[in-house]
């Protein structure tokens, strides 16, 4: 079964959701990756506002292309997660509920989701033409500078997702890959 | 002697980093269409459809199939009959780089400095270029461009001879096996065997160029191959890291002659958007 689930995300809907469970986003979330998380980390450590309010939001992890004529933006699928995970914590403390992204997570993300009752979708990797189709708007939100590598705010519909690792901290990547290996 | 304008080069350039970006080839296509049939996994058989409809829409739109339009790798063979005039060779496939990747609305993902500042350049150059000079008076440019995620979990090791089979095996296993979902399942495993340290990476990135579904000429190789594909697949990684029977769509592997006291392995991930594209001049 697909749900729908729109932004910002509550409890009661990250409760909801299971590990394996497919789910369609509509409304706002924010993109960022490598560059534009290592200037999140620093605005929090010197203590400043971040340029975006992060309660109850999510981050997809993509640094997109740019956009054709006409297109709110470029192809858009997923980065690996992992290389986040440093960072994921902290903003998850100060009420980051969801991240999108594709590959795994270390213990301490995980940990995490389960403390901030948070979840982790994974997008299709390497299907971003497909995804960039549900994005309806682009804008750039914070470092501009940093390129692909910016904070863009997302206006989406209907963007496909599955739920990899939720509020109990079951993963799919393992429940997944028990069932089939040999 | 034939003359060649390095213009040719640069238009053809610009070209092929636009196409090998928005069209997948034929074989990877057709890999993943029988890879449909063969998953198991209900979820991951779904991601596959989903990677066979993003390709179908990146080629409809003319758009990237992934944002990830990579580095910009080419493979070029240099014909020792011709001679290049009008400029530098190397510079006129970077101009076409720069060219292709901004008239392409591709994504430009080069960092100058690799440690400190990481800068992007702002038109994916340098682009990095393998040349080898060949018999004939042809210039034979491929292009591959590689995303970041699967190039990231690849890994070379310098095993001795003394490990033998049971050695090489257990180490491109081990490498896959660590990538998990992370390098977008199903995987090409492109391997390099022997040589020094810079040629079995060298070779290892080759053998992802070969065409799906062929294998090496030597049939112990060969059977290697099979022997490995097997295994990886019975990782159950799957499509996506979703579990699944699919976790690779082939191993290739090349191999050159190595030191008496050397068997060295590099092992190439690519993910399933396995874009490369050929133009002879």
């Amino acid at each position: 079964m697909t749900r729908i689930i729109n932004t910002p995300l509550t409890d009661e809907v990250t409760c909801s959701l299971h590990a394996g469970d497919r789910a369609l986003i509509n409304g706002i979330i924010y993109t960022g990756r490598d560059a534009a998380h290592k200037r999140l980390a620093e605005l929090l450590e010197r203590g400043e506002k971040l340029p975006f309010e992060i309660k109850g939001q999510i981050i997809y992890y993509v640094g997109p292309c740019p956009a054709k004529p006409g297109k709110a933006i470029g192809s858009a699928g997923p980065t690996t997660s992992g290389r986040m995970d440093a960072y994921t914590p902290g903003l998850m403390k100060i009420g980051l509920k969801g991240m999108i992204g594709k590959g795994e997570c270390s213990k301490s993300v995980i940990d995490s989701i389960v403390r901030h009752k948070g979840v982790y979708f994974a997008a299709a990797g390497g299907a971003g033409a497909l995804l960039a189709e549900t994005v309806k708007e682009a804008e750039v939100v914070a470092f501009a500078d940093l390129g692909p590598e910016a904070v863009f705010r997302l206006k989406v519909e209907k963007f496909p997702v599955t739920v990899i690792i939720d509020t109990e901290g079951k993963n799919l990547y393992e429940i997944g890959r028990s069932q089939y290996q040999k | 002697m034939r003359e060649l304008n390095v213009d040719v080069i640069t238009n053809t350039v610009e070209k092929l980093c636009i196409e090998s970006n928005y069209f997948l080839p034929q074989d990877a296509k057709k890999a993943l269409e029988e890879a449909v049939m063969k998953e198991e996994s209900p979820i991951g058989k779904d991601a596959l459809l989903n990677i066979l409809k993003n390709q179908e829409i990146a080629g409809r739109n003319r758009v990237p199939i992934c944002q990830d339009t990579g580095l910009a790798v080419f493979f070029i063979e240099l014909g020792q009959d011709l001679r290049l005039v009008g400029g530098d060779f190397n510079e006129a496939i970077n101009e076409g780089v720069r060219r292709g990747y901004k008239n392409g609305y591709l994504r430009k993902s080069v960092v100058d400095d690799p440690i400190f500042l990481r800068k992007n350049t702002g038109d994916n150059t340098p682009a990095i270029i393998h040349t080898t000079i060949v018999k004939g008076d042809k210039l034979k440019i491929t292009i591959a461009p590689k995303g970041g995620g699967s190039e990231n979990m690849s890994a070379l090791r310098m095993l001795t001879p003394s490990e033998g089979v049971k050695g090489i095996k257990e180490f491109i296993v081990e490498t896959v096996d660590r990538a998990g979902s992370n390098p977008c399942p199903p995987v090409i495993v492109g391997v390099g065997i022997g040589g020094t340290v810079e040629m079995t990476a060298l070779i290892a990135k080759k053998a992802l160029l070969r065409t799906l579904g062929e294998h090496n000429s030597n049939p112990e190789v060969a059977k290697l191959e099979n022997e490995l594909l097997e295994e990886i697949n019975n990782l159950g990684i799957g499509p996506q890291g979703f579990g699944g029977r699919i976790t690779a769509l082939a191993v290739n592997i090349e191999t050159f002659p190595a030191h008496l006291a050397s068997m060295p392995v590099a092992v190439n991930i690519q993910c399933h958007a396995a874009r490369h594209m050929t133009a002879i001049l």
